[in-house]
């Protein structure tokens, strides 16, 4: 975002930037600046509440009012993401025959169909659609189960494309069954990997992947960094 | 005991000690009176219309998003950041709806006909961005007869 400030400005725009990480507004000096401490994922902060975001667009405007620059400002008010993970039942095993996370994403799907319908997009797709979410969950139990990675069929061929999808899958469909609508900023992250068959599964192929011997682009951004 | 660092934390612990691109000068344009000023959002979410063109690992092109599409996919490919928030509220990361409501109190002039998302995730030197997507992303912010550029990452 930086850099395009940069390049905007100099073609003749005005640019205002959110910047969620400080240093790096700060070092790159583009020419102004709103730094915003809050969740990442969400630069205005607060999710269904209008006048929050207004606060942010104001403060970022009032910006253009300054003569001479770089300028970085920094929002008043941080926002901790909320370590606590969505209040949501997963459905309970249903085909003892299936692999728990194979089961666990099929008795989900009418959430996640209702999510779909609700919304009218899903970023489920890149290299499955929802109805390959289960087969693409054996898959990766296959390979936890020892199957060598490159004889597994992943499907779309693209671990992290492969995993986002399994994670959009989950979560879109949590949002349906969640006892509240609007979680705060990692729950349901919190909730997929540490709740969901899917989400430990994910985190326990990545090992596996990695014991393999497969190279680090493949497993490493199967799940955010600082989870293990 | 001390208590464990978020994710957030680590995230910018690590990428605050990344090197960036350094500009030698930081260019300046002096807008209109916000009042009359037509406005644009530019985000690095990689949004893209549905049924569009996604976004490759290493994108570093951009699409092209009409005001009036809601139907939008976030196509982000880092699982470093809380990705549902997009679709549980677009205003989170997409404030169209927030600066329709600015036009209608009269605090801007207008809201652009076309916004434009480009992925986070490029090569360390922005080479193309610099000299390429950005530029072409900009004639046609011009074009529109765009003023100011709000830019939002995720």
């Amino acid at each position: 975002m930086c850099t395009l400030a940069h390049v905007f400005e100099a073609a003749g725009l005005s640019t205002v930037t959110i910047t969620s990480i400080r240093s790096v507004g700060e070092r790159m000096r583009p020419p102004r600046v709103l730094h915003c401490e809050f969740p990442l994922g969400r630069p205005l902060g607060k999710t269904n509440d209008p006048d929050f975001q207004h606060d942010v667009l104001r403060r970022a405007f009032s910006l253009l009012e300054r003569d001479s620059g770089p300028v970085l400002d920094v929002h008043p008010e941080e926002i901790v993401g909320v370590e606590e993970p969505l209040s949501c039942t997963v459905p309970p095993r249903f085909d003892p025959d299936l692999a728990p996370a194979v089961d666990e994403a099929r008795g989900l799907r009418k959430a996640y169909d209702r999510a779909l319908a609700r919304r009218g997009v899903s970023e489920v797709g890149n290299a499955v659609d929802a109805d390959g979410v289960p087969h693409a969950l054996d898959v990766l139990q296959n390979i936890v189960n020892g199957t060598p990675w490159k004889e597994a069929g992943i499907p779309g061929g693209h671990t992290t494309a492969l995993a986002n999808d399994i994670r959009a899958y989950y979560e879109e469909a949590a949002l349906e069954l969640a006892d509240a609508p609007n979680p705060g900023g990692h729950q349901t992250e919190d909730w997929f990997f540490e709740r969901t068959e899917a989400g430990k599964l994910i985190l326990t192929v990545r090992k596996a992947l990695a014991a393999q011997g497969a190279p680090q682009p493949v497993w490493f951004f199967m799940a955010p960094m600082y989870r293990s | 005991m001390a208590e464990q660092p978020s994710g957030d934390a680590l995230i910018r612990a690590q990428v605050g000690q990344q090197p960036v691109p350094e500009f030698s000068e930081t260019a300046w344009t002096v807008p209109p009176p916000l009042s009359e000023a037509r406005v644009a959002v530019v985000t690095s979410a990689a949004l893209y219309p549905r049924g569009g063109e996604s976004f490759t690992v290493t994108d570093t092109s951009y699409r092209a998003l009409d005001h009036d599409d809601r139907q939008l996919v976030m196509g982000h490919w880092s699982p470093n950041f809380d990705r549902s928030a997009f679709g549980i509220d677009y205003n989170v990361v997409y404030p169209l709806a927030r600066l329709d409501e600015l036009v209608e109190q009269g605090i801007i002039g207008s809201v652009a006909s076309k916004h434009y998302a480009f992925a986070g995730n490029q090569p360390d030197d922005v080479a193309t961005i610099r000299n390429d997507s950005g530029p072409a992303c900009a004639a046609e912010l011009k074009a529109d007869g765009v003023d100011v550029v709000f830019l939002t990452p995720v």
